[in-house]
């Protein structure tokens, strides 16, 4: 089907009849999702988010319960956010990223109902990679700019439409009322030229990258690769796919609301014991921690790897350490026997 | 600058080799257009891996706490500044630590460069005779560099580093005095604007921590933001408050020992304005005090408590 761009306004605003929206909104100089209120505040025209929208299913800190102490017990309200949501815009990477996620939140011994009731409510409005930025190498984890893997619909940018691809029929509900015409011949010869012009510039190569993480826990190959780093969260806050978070209560008096919060692997305090010991003492356990969680944990619990090639980590990074080339130096270095 | 990277090469490589340090902490080629990256070189012959550029924006003071091996460094104004100030702190032994001063000429601030570009890619750029020729898809433009040096290094007062034991190249031109336009600008907003400006820019804080991290001076083994008995401020970031609170206390306690090198606001992914607090801390430390930091190994820090060690009395056994 063929959307109009002058169109898009007039469908966001139908569209927050009945779902809250997010979308790509321009803050200061990068691009951010956040709840829109009018279908102008979408800014489609954008390269990758900020921050990814991960936050609308996993927000940085959401209320699990809130509690009061009263003389007879204690009172219990439960905060589950069973609103119907939209996301518009999202990049394939980051609609692969919740594919990922949901293995996390929903597994044989544990739902969590805080991130699946989202997850069950938001309907996921992709939008192609006209043009990838050099850092992106989402093809090399088996995506591509133009991916429909967890989406309900896809937009393909052409110019001065959007050819929209119907993916779900929670897709196809969106779309309702709008009487869109069906994609004309030339449309689609446009956005075949669309899709094949989004080469991407950078290729990791994992072949073996797994076999090689089994048995590297020890080699010494951690000492040095890890010595830049600073050990802040820029990267795994701003990674699609990292998911650890702390819970903490915070009360005043005889209530409180217990809160769920992001946390990451690259914080000392994220292993500390009540002891006092930490089994991840130093800068080295905590980067090879991140790595390993990606690449080889996840893997061997979801058979996934917990990367999906947006490549925020790599601009973020306040010191430049680059996750292709921590890849690479792994790649190349000589496998030895995971002995002490 | 490839002058300037020979000349670190073959010192580093001297040093090595006589084995008068075991490492040499410099800036490596980054990945990124415009980006050099923290490098540490323990072999000779690795030597070459340094080089010098507009991109070496890290302070690597950073990395040079409570080393055990004998260090050399190599050190920007601002990076020596730090290290003066990590000294006078018992944090770097002085007998451990062979700096090699660089002149800095500013560094290029990539924030600058994105806004410039307005949504097209940098994926290559190239600096020669004043000018940055920013390269991308179907474009190239020339940018007199001035314009996208960071915003410290257009104020910074101590380009040459004020403590090193090699100097690298000839010194460059100091600018003129720092006015402190910036700050006084922020001062005289009514209480209620300062505080909105604060709000506003710190409710994209994630609290990722990046400019803890990457500031020198934070180097408390516990951070009172990851203090959990008692509980300074929550851990939530469901109030924006306590985002402001966080870097209000941050702005305080280096007050007196913020050497003003921008580490902090480089390295917050959300393009927050750090440097407003910071500065105005630098600026009323300068008033009140005619303290600057790091610029003097002798001159003690004006905050440091006024401890009389000969004299043990001055406290009683509680500590009042």
């Amino acid at each position: 089907m063929l959307l109009n761009k002058g169109q898009l306004t007039d469908w966001l605003n139908q569209l927050m009849q009945a779902y809250q929206v997010f979308a790509p909104i321009k803050e200061g100089d990068y691009f951010c999702f956040k709840q829109i209120n009018s279908g102008d505040q979408a800014t489609l025209n954008y390269t990758n988010s900020k921050v990814p929208p991960k936050e609308v299913l996993f927000p940085r800190s959401e209320k699990l319960f809130c509690y009061r102490c009263e003389n007879d017990g204690v009172q219990l309200t439960e905060q589950i956010d069973e609103s119907k949501k939209i996301i518009v815009g999202l990049r394939p990477c980051d609609a692969k990223s919740f594919l990922l996620l949901d293995g996390v939140f929903k597994s044989d011994k544990y739902h969590d109902p805080y991130y699946l009731t989202r997850r069950n409510n938001t309907v996921l409005v992709g939008l192609g990679c006209n043009q990838p930025a050099s850092t992106c190498f989402c093809t090399s984890l088996g995506g591509g700019p133009f991916a429909t893997e967890g989406l309900d619909l896809l937009l393909v940018d052409i110019g001065d439409r959007y050819v929209v691809e119907v993916l779900t029929d929670r897709g196809r509900e969106l779309l309702a009322g709008m009487e869109l015409p069906a994609a004309d011949q030339e449309a689609k010869e446009t956005a075949r030229r669309v899709k094949e012009g989004a080469a991407l510039s950078t290729q990791v190569n994992l072949e073996g990258l797994k076999s090689k993480l089994d048995v590297i826990f020890y080699d010494p190959i951690w000492d040095l690769i890890h010595e830049k780093c600073l050990g802040c969260a820029a990267c795994t806050y701003t990674c699609p796919t990292c998911h650890c978070f702390d819970i903490v209560d915070e009360a005043e008096g005889n209530e409180g609301c217990r809160i769920r919060n992001w946390d990451a692997c690259m914080f000392p305090l994220f292993t500390l014991h009540g002891s006092g010991h930490n089994p991840r003492p130093t800068g080295k356990e905590r980067f090879r921690q991140r790595v390993m969680h990606k690449f080889k944990y996840f893997v061997d619990n979801f058979n996934a790897i917990a990367c999906v090639g947006c490549g925020r980590c790599i601009i973020n990074c306040p010191v430049n350490l680059d996750i292709r080339e921590v890849l690479a130096e792994i790649q190349g270095s000589e496998v030895r026997s995971d002995k002490q | 600058m490839s002058e300037l990277t020979r000349a670190i090469q073959e010192t580093a490589q001297k040093l090595l080799q006589n084995k008068e340090v075991e490492l040499v902490v410099g800036f490596a080629e980054g990945s990124l257009p415009l980006r050099n990256t923290p490098c540490f070189v323990r072999q000779p012959e690795e030597a070459q891996r340094l080089v010098w550029g507009y991109g070496c924006e890290n302070n690597l003071a950073n990395y040079l706490r409570q080393r055990p091996e004998k260090v050399a460094v190599v050190a920007k104004g601002c990076d020596s500044r730090s290290i003066v100030e990590l000294i006078k702190e018992n944090q770097i032994d002085r007998n451990k630590l062979v700096v090699i001063g660089v002149p800095c000429r500013g560094m290029i601030d990539r924030k600058k460069v994105t806004r410039l570009l307005a949504g097209k890619e940098l994926l290559e750029a190239e600096i020669r005779d004043g000018q940055v020729v920013l390269k991308g898809k179907e474009f190239s433009e020339s940018v007199p560099l001035e314009q996208l040096l960071h915003d410290t290094c257009l104020t910074c007062q101590h380009p040459n580093p004020v403590l090193f034991d090699i100097m690298m190249g000839e010194p460059v031109p100091v600018k003129e005095a720092d006015s402190f336009v910036d700050v006084a600008n922020f001062e005289v907003k009514a209480p209620a604007e300062k505080r909105a400006y604060l709000i506003q820019e710190l409710s994209r804080c994630i609290r990722c921590y990046a400019c803890r991290q990457a500031c020198p001076m934070c180097f408390c083994e516990e951070c009172f933001v990851d203090c959990s008995m008692p509980q300074w401020l929550s851990k939530s970031s469901l109030n924006v408050q306590d985002n402001v609170f966080f870097q209000a206390v941050r702005a305080l306690h280096l007050a007196g020992r913020c050497v003003d090198c921008g580490a902090c606001d480089r390295a917050c992914p959300m393009g927050i304005d750090l440097r407003t607090l910071t500065r105005k801390m630098v600026k009323d430390v300068q008033e009140l005090f005619g303290y600057t930091a790091g610029v003097s190994l002798d001159q003690k820090p004006p905050l440091a408590a006024p401890i009389n060690t000969t004299s043990p009395a001055t406290f009683n056994q509680d500590g009042r």
